[in-house]
């Protein structure tokens, strides 16, 4: 109740308040997810808003935008208390949320989509009018894209301009944006980044919500973090705090960025994938010829904008997608279009990237999730039985040396947060002593400290012997951890990098970067033989 | 807080919210919810009963002496359980690995036909030991419901026919079928049924006993009773504690993570759709074995198979909760028709159901009671 509630708010030095947050405070069960949270936006301003997964940052956006009620505090736009019961009452007030799942009819065209749900056009639709309008406001914002595309002709970048330019369309001047960089590729994080310095040039301010420590230096003007729901920091200048500054902001403690990486010492291939074809979900071709080795002791990344054939490429490894063509062998033994039972038997472990649809059963307790790959053998089975005595036993070890933070081992994983869960997961791939192991996004949606002990994780298999894949769309996270890295393309392997130990270079992140948007490695190298040495 | 509520108090402003439950609650609260249901659909059976002009009091007085009033009411109550029972048991692990099989109705018939044929074919001949004669209709009651089973499964299995039409479809060719054979080939006499067993081909009653103890005269509980009581054990530690089990626990909670898990899903779809089919088979075998002693339509076709849908889900698949589940629908099932053959007594037992699955929703969610502050 004492938290800062007394603090003066005198106004700001140059420019206006256009929000203030007072004393916001928001539960869930069990959860304070926002403890009387003070929030204040300048106009004109990228206002950073930092904090780990749970922090309570998108709940607190979530009250600006409407969407959630708060218990307690006060809402103030231009200095006018607000109470807003629907995002629509945000909306005329000026603040508008882009949300980190877009909403939009794929059947339709963009300016279809940016009319959805206004009273403008009452009852005739001159389309052809309404077009021209929204072309204008893309242009003034740098947000180039075609009104009469349909939505699912377009890439996920452009699906967000939409979503902006949906808000901007409703005339806010307030644009909160969950998570944006989260799907896009490095070269449309620049184009994210110029379309927001172009908006609060015309005016307007942004928040920018992430737990990406680097963008937020890069963008924002000013940053507050949140750690469990209270701030610890309000609107500090970005310029002057260095980021190990702000991830203890975050986390509480330092984070160690560079890990403790012995130098690599391959041994025999383990994984030999040899130009495979597959197809995804919908039947198209998603992967066209793929090859590529990971050696035991080492870690392989594979980069790459997410959809371009990653998931498809674990799925054909780990035996849960058919192969068309080519073939994949584990230590000699055909692994392609076998049955998964195959694979784990044969010392492979996978992490898949959907946690809760692919790597666990929800409802079932953490005992039950963790024996999903041992419950065939002893000492879990015994007589055609299952022993729940040695699975409650084998669940209490991994609860103790993973770290997995639960009251007791019979809770259901539905109940477990997305960090616990990921070690539960992990727990029960490594514990079962891999020869090989494909992890994908392992990462994705994890806090700073959940993340570093992941990358502890994987550096101690990769020590121990083990050969690791790891998919993952974080590039800084693949440079740190993996010894080669092969960059994914549309379903083709753009080319192949060594990854040397210490702080990676600009030259190496940007080779990488124009591969991931399709750039084949020899083309690069031969364009840049002129300009690198 | 305190303060601002008893300037407020005029107003009395409040607000219910909903919020989803984020943490498992305790562990009697399901046992407290499910009660306090029962209890509230009483009461509203209660304004029912008093608007159809009757006295809410008496009548379930009445219920209550009519179902569990004195042992021959409480056998007849047992009796009308049994069926139930199993039906419920093949519809539960059917549903846990989310295989809706609405045809145990049709598994149930087969069943009964399956033991019936032991005895009509003839099989065996009259006069066989009881001790052969009751555990080969067991068998071959349980042989026709898990082929009946088995169509549904296969189709699912191999070429992803829905279960639900299919089960559904099944139990009307099952009706069509028993009626052939006791028009047909098996009449009594011209008449829709089949001649009646031989007491080899009963199940053992309690009446039997009368002799030695007076006390169990005329009571018609058999051994039915314990048969299911067994499989229910033995149900519950198939799910709870084998391999199979855990497989189909695994499946019917994410089938993806099954995949990833190894295991074989197609394999698993036709096993568990015969192990269902096979449980009601049980009950039709028991029904027709150890009440109705002939093979005849009307009271094997009674929709004991579409009851224990409902009993599976009131005793959230749990073997040994049907137990319970089952007596308590013999119960309504025999007290309705002692107020009224029909009407009021069905919609007691309707409001009963809605309000026990209703009271689902406080296990998922907290309603919380806001004190306004504005």
């Amino acid at each position: 109740m004492t938290n800062q509630t007394s603090s003066t708010h005198g106004p700001s030095s140059e420019a206006p308040l256009i929000v203030e947050m007072r004393g916001i405070v928001k539960k869930f069960p069990g959860v304070l997810a926002n403890d009387h949270v003070n929030f204040e936006l300048k106009r004109g301003e990228i206002h950073g808003l930092l904090g780990e997964n749970g922090a309570g940052k998108s709940t607190l956006m979530n009250v600006l935008a409407g969407l959630y009620r708060q218990e307690a505090g006060t809402i103030l736009v231009n200095g006018e208390p607000k109470v807003f019961s629907s995002p629509r009452d945000a909306i005329n007030a000026g603040i508008g949320m882009v949300h980190q799942h877009f909403m939009l009819v794929p059947s339709q065209t963009v300016t279809e989509n940016i009319l959805l749900g206004l009273d403008d056009p009452r009852f005739f639709l001159r389309l052809p009018d309404y077009d021209t309008k929204i072309a204008e406001l893309g242009e003034r914002f740098g947000l180039k894209v075609d009104p009469r595309a349909k939505v699912w002709q377009l890439s996920v970048g452009e699906q967000q301009r939409v979503e902006i330019l949906k808000m901007l369309y409703r005339g806010v001047n307030v644009l909160i944006m969950d998570e944006p960089t989260a799907v896009l590729a490095p070269q449309e994080i620049e184009g994210l980044f110029v379309t927001l310095r172009a908006m609060i040039a015309q005016g307007k301010s942004v928040i920018f919500i992430s737990h990406k420590l680097q963008e937020v230096s890069v963008i924002a003007d000013r940053v507050s973090v949140l750690r469990r729901g209270v701030a610890t920091a309000s609107g500090i200048a970005s310029k002057g705090v260095s980021r190990q500054e702000l991830a203890r902001l975050m986390v509480g403690r330092d984070v160690i960025f560079s890990l403790d990486k012995k130098p690599s010492q391959p041994g025999e291939v383990v994984l030999d994938v040899r130009d495979i074809y597959a197809e995804n979900d919908k039947g198209l071709p998603a992967l066209r010829g793929i090859s590529l080795n990971v050696r035991a002791g080492e870690i392989v990344g594979v980069a790459g904008v997410a959809g371009n054939g990653q998931s498809e490429l674990s799925q054909v490894i780990s035996g849960m997608r058919e192969c068309k063509q080519g073939h994949v062998t584990l230590a000699g033994d055909t692994v392609s279009n076998r049955t998964t039972l195959f694979g784990i038997q044969h010392g492979m472990a996978y992490v898949p990237e959907d946690r809760t649809h692919v790597g666990s059963a929800p409802n079932l307790s953490i005992t039950d999730n963790v024996i999903m790959k041992k419950y065939r053998t002893a000492p879990i089975l015994k007589r055609g039985l299952l022993d729940m005595k040695a699975a409650t036993s084998l669940a209490n070890e991994l609860k103790q040396a993973y770290d997995i933070i639960v009251p007791n081992v019979s809770t259901p994983v539905r109940l477990l947060s997305g960090g616990n869960l990921q070690r539960v997961i992990l727990a029960r791939e490594i514990s079962g002593l891999p020869a090989f192991m494909v992890a994908v996004q392992p990462t994705r949606g994890l806090d700073v400290g959940a993340i570093e002990g992941v990358h502890r994780l994987l550096l101690a298999q990769r020590e121990a012997g083990a050969a690791v894949l790891l998919v993952s769309e974080e590039l800084e996270e693949l440079l740190s951890l993996s010894d080669r890295v092969y960059v994914i393309y549309e379903g083709r392997i753009m080319g192949e990098v060594k990854v040397g130990g210490g702080e990676p270079d600009e030259s190496l992140i940007d080779t990488i970067g124009q591969m991931m948007t399709g750039t084949p490695l020899e083309q690069i190298q031969k364009e840049g033989v002129a300009a690198h040495d | 807080m305190t303060e601002s509520t008893a300037v407020q108090k005029k107003r009395a402003s409040f607000r219910i919210r909903i919020e989803p439950r984020l943490s498992e609650p305790p562990k009697w609260y399901p046992v407290a919810v499910s009660f306090g249901a029962i209890i509230v659909a009483l009461i509203l059976g209660g304004v029912l009963i008093s608007f159809a002009g009757g006295d809410p009091i008496r009548s379930y007085q009445h219920i209550a002496k009519a179902s569990f009033g004195d042992t021959g009411v409480l056998s007849d109550t047992i009796v009308k359980a049994t069926p139930i029972i199993l039906a419920a048991l093949a519809c539960s692990v059917a549903f846990r690995m989310k295989l809706w099989n609405i045809g145990a109705e049709g598994q149930f018939i087969m069943g009964a036909f399956g033991a019936s044929a032991i005895v009509l074919a003839p099989v065996l001949p009259a006069g066989t030991s009881r001790w052969i004669f009751i555990p080969v209709m067991m068998v071959a009651g349980m042989a026709a419901g898990a082929i009946w089973g088995f169509i549904p499964g296969y189709l699912k299995a191999k070429f992803n026919v829905n279960e639900i039409i299919s089960t559904l479809m099944l139990n009307y060719v099952a009706v069509a079928w028993v009626n052939f054979w006791i028009f047909g080939v098996w009449t009594e006499g011209g008449f829709q049924m089949s001649p009646k067993f031989p007491n080899e081909a009963w199940l053992p009653r309690l009446l039997e006993f009368a002799k030695t103890f007076p006390a169990l005269r005329g009571l018609t509980t058999h051994l039915g009773l314990v048969i299911g009581i067994v499989a229910a054990i033995i149900l519950w530690f198939i799910i709870f504690r084998s391999r199979w089990g855990y497989e189909i626990r695994l499946i019917g909670d994410n089938p993806h993570a099954a995949k990833y898990a190894g295991i074989n899903i197609t394999r698993n779809v036709i096993w568990v759709m015969m192990l269902s089919g096979a449980l009601a088979g049980l009950g039709g075998m028991s029904e027709v074995s150890g009440v109705v002693h002939r093979l005849q339509t009307a009271p094997i076709a009674a929709g004991y198979g579409f009851t224990g849908i409902i009993v599976a889900w009131l005793a959230k698949l749990n073997p040994l909760v049907i137990i319970v589940a089952s007596i308590l629908f013999g119960a309504l099932i025999l007290a309705g028709r002692e107020i009224q053959p029909s009407g009021v007594p069905k919609m007691i037992q309707g409001i009963i159901l809605v309000c026990l699955i209703a009271s689902d929703f406080l296990l998922r969610y907290r309603i919380v009671l806001d004190r306004g502050e504005e």
